[in-house]
């Protein structure tokens, strides 16, 4: 049994009849979840971005506002697809037991984790890409280089939908994942460079922000919108791959402890 | 070659002092076309032994052959032949009642076309066809359940699991529950039912086992095992002074139980006993042939489980 609990996760396109049966519920409701998913980071936009954007004027050499969207578009899509993972996905784990009934048909668990996983990476992108519309009207991100954003929207997507599972896998109610938001994610937030640059951060909590995938994340869309290449693509690309790799293999399992017994 | 075959299957949970055994050297073996019961209290093992024999567990020891594949190793493909019917409605609160069966369909690989095919079938089926655009809120308990039925037989299978398909139901949506299932076997499907009405078991199955303590511990046509572990008749006798007029007659049948304000008299001749009660005081009595139930209760007692 153990020997099957830790083998590799299957990845098989077995994954897309489930990806598209939450893609049939979402365009239910796609309009009330667009607006809800753009609206949070508009407001942040609009109060931070000409609140205090009116009294930093520029940071680096960039207007507030655009220093802002950037880091604020990275965030809305780690939020869409740990929503996803954690609220939506425990629903159908453990609420409305729609897994228990996947798993009586010719699917295995592997199949329905890779589905859920790339679900909230697609739903996350599409309320990035809705984002993206919005900042276009506001004049930013009109460069070329933003063609390298959505892909790359799609990739943060998958990391914060794989850490998610993680702890979908062991939260025994949705209670818990108030711990994950508050005590991961907005730390998270402060130490990635959305609202300031990390610059302002003491050394040795530099040092930590630097390794984490929403910084990655970051780094990477921030001067694509900006109309510059990345300092080191390379890099902030491999930390998002680890992340999630790592992330969906140790979801994977503990998901296989949790119900395959 | 059986349809379904389990071999001496075991299954514990917990480590050390915690391990405790919930299947316990189960052996069975359906024949196609066949209504199998799998009888126990609550904590018997029953949807334990349905998840190993789907493949969601592997068991302890013990092997599985599941329409002519070995599970858990090639569960996936056995699955492809076969419906289940769970314990919880699992349906898709966001969908319509067709959009439930079009969506679980993919799930076995389906063509849209080949679902769409079928779906005509499967509302008639289950009675259904008025409400293909109703959402699940709108349907009654019956409804639902038909609805689970119908979904489970979206791949057409060859065996059904149904676990406690009938429970909550009111006697009408479990009548009908029943129309539908005898109309399967009458068109050769083969179901695996559990339950814990023994008037559906009797109803149903051509064989049944009962399960206790995750030990099989009787197994045959429901008549026969009736005739074979218990008296033919039984007469109840309710009364306040029911266990003080059972403490004066013990010789009048071949056992009694004394449950709350009712003795149940176990016999193969009721006469005397009857003729007994006919001078009684402030007792009333039914007498009737000993059913499935008395059997259960003989084989798994009369304490409660939780």
């Amino acid at each position: 049994m153990s020997a099957l609990t830790y083998r590799l996760p299957s990845l098989s396109t077995r994954f897309v009849p489930v990806w598209r049966r939450n893609l049939l519920v979402w365009r239910k409701l796609a309009v009330a979840s667009v607006i809800g998913n753009i609206a949070e980071p508009m407001i942040t936009l609009v109060a931070f971005g000409y609140g205090l954007g009116s009294l930093l004027q520029q940071i680096d050499g960039v207007p507030y506002i655009e220093f802002l969207a950037s880091g604020s578009i990275c965030m809305s899509v780690m939020m869409a697809s740990s929503f996803e993972a954690l609220y939506s996905a425990f629903s159908r784990m453990h609420v409305q037991k729609t897994w228990e009934a996947l798993l009586n048909t010719p699917l295995d668990l592997d199949d329905i984790v890779l589905a859920e996983m790339l679900w909230a990476a697609s739903k996350a992108m599409i309320s990035g890409l809705a984002i993206l519309l919005v900042l276009f009207g506001l004049g930013i991100g009109l460069h070329p280089t933003t063609l390298l954003v959505p892909p790359l929207l799609f990739l943060i997507g998958i990391t914060f939908a794989s850490i998610a599972l993680i702890v979908n896998a062991i939260a025994r109610a949705y209670d818990f994942f108030t711990y994950y938001f508050t005590l991961v994610l907005t730390p998270m937030i402060f130490m990635s460079g959305v609202y300031y640059p990390i610059t302002q951060l003491p050394g040795w909590l530099q040092a930590i922000a630097g390794a984490l995938p929403l910084g990655a994340a970051v780094r990477l869309v921030r001067p694509l919108l900006l109309g510059r290449l990345p300092d080191d693509p390379l890099r902030d690309v491999l930390i998002l791959l680890v992340y999630a790799a790592v992330a969906f293999y140790i979801a994977t399992v503990l998901t296989r402890k949790r119900l395959l017994k | 070659m059986s349809i379904l075959t389990v071999d001496s299957l075991r299954k514990s949970y917990g480590e050390g002092a915690a391990r405790h055994t919930v299947i316990d050297d189960v052996s069975f073996a359906l024949r196609r076309g066949e209504c199998y019961g799998l009888l126990g209290p609550n904590g018997a093992g029953k949807t334990t032994t349905l998840k190993l024999c789907l493949g969601l567990t592997a068991p302890d020891s013990g092997t599985i052959s599941l329409v002519g594949h070995e599970v858990p190793a090639d569960a996936r493909r056995a699955r492809l032949r076969i419906g289940v019917v769970p314990q919880i409605d699992s349906l898709d609160p966001d969908f319509t009642v067709a959009e439930n069966l079009l969506v679980y369909g993919r799930y076995f690989g389906m063509s849209h076309a080949d679902i769409v095919a079928r779906l005509e079938w499967l509302l008639e089926f289950s009675n259904l066809g008025n409400k293909r655009n109703a959402r699940i809120g709108e349907l009654s308990g019956g409804m639902k359940r038909r609805l689970t039925l119908a979904r489970a037989l979206v791949n057409d299978p060859d065996l059904i699991f149904m676990d406690e398909p009938t429970t909550g139901l009111d006697p009408q949506a479990r009548h009908m529950i029943w129309e539908k299932l005898k109309a399967l076997l009458a068109a050769g499907k083969t179901i695996l039912l559990t339950t814990h009405f023994m008037d559906e078991a009797e109803r149903l199955c051509h064989r049944l086992a009962v399960i206790d303590h995750g030990r099989l511990i009787a197994e045959g046509e429901p008549r026969e095992l009736i005739a074979r572990h218990i008296e033919s008749q039984v007469v109840e006798v309710y009364g306040d002074n029911a266990a003080h007029w059972a403490a004066g007659v013990g010789g009048l049948a071949e056992r009694i139980e004394v449950s709350g304000e009712t003795a149940f008299c176990y016999t193969n001749a009721a006469e005397p006993l009857l003729q007994n009660l006919s001078h009684a005081e402030g007792l009333r009595y039914l007498h009737r042939p000993a059913n499935l139930e008395d059997l259960f209760l003989k084989l798994t007692g009369r304490e409660m489980r939780d």
